[in-house]
C-alpha cells in the first residue's frame, strides 16, 4: 500500500500536468472554428444530459488535420522545423563536444568553476539574451562594426533577420544541455583507457576516436536529444532573430493561435507536433536505459 | 641425474640485461618518486617490484611502459635508450591494475585492439586471438562485455589483451589485487605457468610480499624511492640486508643491543643481568657498536623445560595465535620486549601444550638469526 502511494504522486503529477492539458488540446483540435468565446464549437454541455454529450460527440472531426494537409504551408513548416533542428543540433554538437571535453580535462580544482560558468547564462532571462543577440548581429550592431574595424569586412553582413542568426541563437541558448551530459560521460572516462589503448599501440589521436569518442556516445545522444526536441518547436528564436525565410512550426502555431485565432487548427498543429516529438523522445528514453544497464 | 642448471641470470657477468636503470630518478615537483635507482632485469625474469604504497615501485613501471619519463637518468631497453620512444611505439605493454579493458569491446575485440593497430591480416589476428583466449581459458566468454564477467575472468581478459602482441617484456600493476584471496593464489601459479610458457619477461609490481615471494624469480624491495635490497625470495627472506627488509618481510622479532666479536660469532647485549644473544655473520662490526638480530618465529622453538643450547630466553606467553597448521606465541622477555615463536600443530589434538601466562625457554640457534647494521 506504501508502496502504491509512493508510486502513484509521479502518475497523477503526469495526468494532471499533461494528460489532461493533451486532452482538452485534442478536443479543441476536433472541434470547429467559431466566432465566439471560447473560439470554438462544440462545448461540453452537461446540463443537456446524455442526449448533449451524444450530439457533442457527433460534432468532433477531423477536418483540421485534413486542412493541414491541403495546405503545403504547414508540411513545409514541419520539414523546414525539423532540417533546422538537425543543422543546430549538430552545430551545437560541434561547439559543445570540445567544450565538455576541454572542462574534464581541466585540473579537478577548476571544473566546479566551468561548470559554474556554462550555467551562468541561466541566471538571466532567455528573453533578454535572445534580444541582446539582436543588438550584436543588427547591420550596425557589435559583431559588423568589430569586423569592420578589424577590416575583415567593407560592408556590413546581414546576419540579423536570417537562418544564419536562427542558427546562432538556438547553438547559444542550447549549449548547456550540450554540454552537460557530455561533460557527465567524459567526466567519468577512466583515464587508465586511454594510456591502455597507448600501450597497446594507439597514437593520441585515434585513442581519442577509438576509446573516448565511443565511450561518450551515451552523453552525445543525451545532449543531442536534449536539444532537439525543444528546438523543434521552438518559437521565440526564429520570430525575433529569424527572417521572412525562416519557417518553423512553433511560429506558424503562434500566428493560428493568437493572429488568426484560430484555436482548433492551432490544436491540430500542436498534436502533430506533439507525435512528431514522441518519436525522439522514445528513443531518447531507450538511450538513457540503456545507458543505465550498462553501468549496473 | 644431471642437475638441472637453475635460471640465475643475474649471476653471470657476460649476460647482457633486457632492461637497466642507470641512475633514474622521478622527480615530481618537490616530491622525489624514484630516487637515483641502478637496476638491471635480466630477459625471462620475473621481477618483483615490492614495497608499500608511494614507495615508487609504480612511478618506476610508468617509465618503463613510456607514461612517465626520469627525470634524470637512462632507461635502456635491449639496448636501447629509451626516452624517445612513445609508450605506442615500445615493445612494452602493461596490464592495468583497474584491468583498463574497454567496456564498448568484446572480451575478443579487446584482445585483438592491440593486434588490429598493427595492421596484421585479419586471419592472422583471429589466429593470434583464438591462441589468446585458449591460454587464459576464456573461449567460451570471447563474445561477452567486459561488465557480463566476472573479476577472476577480467583479471584473464587482461591478461591476453597486454600477452597478444607478444611484447618483449609486460609489465603488471598489482595483477591480482582486486581479487579474493582465494583466486589470488590460484592466480599467482597460473602467471608462473603463463610466464613460462610465453617465455615472456614479466615485471610486477605489488605491495603484497606474499605474492611477491611466490611469483617472482628476484624480488627489488623499494622504500621512499630507493631500492632497499634486490635479491632472490629465499635471499631476502633469510639473509635481508637492513631492519627494514628484514622487517618488510614476513614476520620477524628484532632485538636490539651492543655487538661485540666473541671469537667466531657475535655476542649482543640485549637486556641487562641478560645473558648475550650469540650470532654468526660476515659483518664486520666493530666492537661496541648498535648492532640488530633479527630472527623469524619459525626458527625460535618454545620448551617448559630449559634446553641446553645457544641463546635460551627466559619469558612469558602472553598471546596466542592459533592458525590451525601453526601457532605463533608472543613471548615476553625479561626486557618487556615480545619475541614470536611458532610451532608446527603436528599432533591432532585440541588441548594445547602452551597457554597463557606459562613461563617458558624460548631458543634459537646462532645461525637461525641475522645480524643488522644500524
Amino acid at each position: 500500500m506504501r508502496r502504491f502511494a509512493l508510486i502513484i504522486v509521479p502518475y497523477l503529477w503526469l495526468v494532471a500536468l499533461f494528460l489532461v492539458p493533451f486532452i482538452i488540446v485534442l478536443k479543441i483540435s476536433l472541434s470547429d472554428y467559431a466566432v465566439s468565446i471560447p473560439p470554438y464549437t462544440p462545448l461540453l454541455d452537461f446540463s443537456a444530459g446524455w442526449e448533449g454529450l451524444k450530439r457533442f460527440f457527433s460534432q468532433l472531426d477531423f477536418d483540421n488535420f485534413l486542412f493541414l494537409t491541403t495546405d503545403d504551408l504547414y508540411w513545409k513548416a514541419y520539414l523546414s522545423s525539423l532540417k533546422i533542428a538537425v543543422v543546430a543540433t549538430f552545430l551545437t554538437l560541434l561547439v559543445g563536444f570540445p567544450i565538455a571535453y576541454g572542462m574534464a580535462k581541466a585540473e579537478e580544482s577548476w571544473r566546479p568553476m566551468l561548470l559554474m560558468l556554462v550555467i551562468l547564462p541561466f541566471w538571466t532571462s532567455f528573453l533578454i539574451r535572445v534580444y541582446s543577440w539582436m543588438g550584436i548581429l543588427s547591420q550596425d550592431g557589435y559583431l559588423n562594426q568589430l569586423l569592420l574595424a578589424v577590416g575583415l569586412i567593407s560592408e556590413p553582413l546581414r546576419i540579423l533577420n536570417t537562418n544564419t542568426a536562427v542558427y546562432i541563437g538556438i547553438v547559444y541558448t542550447y549549449l548547456p544541455f550540450m554540454v552537460l551530459p557530455i561533460y557527465a560521460t567524459l567526466e567519468k572516462l577512466d583515464g587508465s583507457l586511454l594510456e591502455a589503448a597507448e600501450d597497446l599501440g594507439c597514437s593520441r589521436t585515434s585513442a581519442f576516436w577509438l576509446v573516448t569518442i565511443p565511450l561518450s556516445i551515451p552523453g552525445i545522444v543525451a545532449g543531442c536529444f536534449l536539444v532537439f526536441i525543444p528546438t523543434i518547436g521552438e518559437f521565440v528564436i526564429p520570430s525575433l532573430l529569424g527572417g521572412s525565410e525562416t519557417l518553423m512550426i512553433g511560429k506558424v502555431l503562434w500566428d493560428e493561435f493568437f493572429s488568426n485565432r484560430d484555436w482548433p487548427l492551432a490544436s491540430a498543429v500542436a498534436v502533430i507536433l506533439l507525435l512528431i516529438l514522441v518519436i525522439p523522445i522514445v528513443l531518447f528514453q531507450r538511450n538513457e536505459q540503456k545507458q543505465r544497464e550498462a553501468e549496473g | 641425474m644431471s642437475a638441472q642448471t637453475v635460471f640465475a641470470p643475474w649471476t653471470d657477468p657476460n649476460e647482457k640485461p633486457l632492461i637497466r636503470f642507470q641512475g633514474v630518478t622521478k622527480r615530481f615537483g618537490d616530491f622525489t618518486a624514484v630516487d637515483s635507482i641502478d637496476l638491471d632485469i635480466y630477459a625471462r625474469e620475473f621481477f618483483a617490484l615490492l614495497g608499500p604504497s608511494g614507495c615508487g615501485k609504480t612511478t618506476l613501471m610508468r617509465m618503463l611502459a613510456g607514461f612517465e619519463t626520469p627525470t634524470e637518468g637512462t632507461i635502456w631497453l635491449d639496448g636501447q635508450d629509451v626516452a624517445p620512444i612513445p609508450p605506442n611505439k615500445r615493445s612494452t605493454n602493461m596490464m592495468f591494475q583497474s584491468y583498463a579493458l574497454f567496456p564498448h569491446l568484446s572480451v575478443r575485440e579487446n584482445i585483438a585492439f592491440g593486434l588490429k593497430r598493427e595492421g596484421k591480416s585479419k586471419d592472422e589476428i583471429h589466429a593470434r586471438v583464438e591462441e589468446m583466449l585458449r591460454l587464459v581459458q576464456l573461449q567460451k566468454f570471447a563474445a561477452r562485455k567486459p561488465h557480463q564477467i566476472s573479476g577472476g575472468q577480467r583479471q584473464r581478459v587482461a591478461l591476453a589483451r597486454s600477452l597478444a602482441k607478444a611484447p618483449k617484456l609486460l609489465l603488471l600493476d598489482e595483477p591480482l589485487g582486486a581479487l579474493d584471496k582465494k583466486l589470488r593464489e590460484e592466480t599467482q601459479f597460473e602467471l608462473m605457468d603463463i610466464q613460462e610458457k610465453t617465455g615472456t619477461t614479466f615485471v610486477i609490481v605489488t605491495h603484497d610480499q606474499e605474492e611477491a615471494m611466490t611469483v617472482a624469480s628476484r624480488v627489488a624491495v623499494m622504500d621512499a624511492g630507493q631500492l632497499k635490497q634486490v635479491a632472490t625470495p629465499p635471499q631476502i627472506y633469510e639473509n635481508p640486508n637492513s631492519v627494514y627488509v628484514a622487517d618488510f618481510i614476513g614476520e620477524v622479532t628484532i632485538l636490539e643491543g651492543t655487538a661485540r666479536k666473541d671469537g667466531e660469532v657475535y655476542a649482543l647485549d640485549w637486556a641487562e643481568g641478560q645473558p648475550p644473544i650469540l650470532i654468526r655473520s660476515a659483518l664486520d662490526l666493530p666492537d661496541g657498536s648498535r648492532g640488530y638480530v633479527a630472527v623469524r618465529p619459525e626458527k625460535v622453538e618454545i620448551h617448559h623445560e630449559k634446553p641446553e643450547d645457544d641463546n635460551v630466553l627466559r619469558g612469558k606467553i602472553i598471546d596466542i595465535g592459533y592458525l590451525g597448521n601453526l601457532s605463533t606465541y608472543h613471548v615476553e622477555l625479561a626486557n618487556g620486549q615480545i619475541i614470536r615463536a611458532q610451532n608446527f600443530n603436528t599432533e591432532r589434538s585440541t588441548r594445547q601444550t602452551f597457554t597463557w601466562e606459562d613461563e617458558v625457554w624460548v631458543n634459537f640457534t646462532t645461525a637461525c638469526g641475522v645480524l643488522l647494521e644500524s
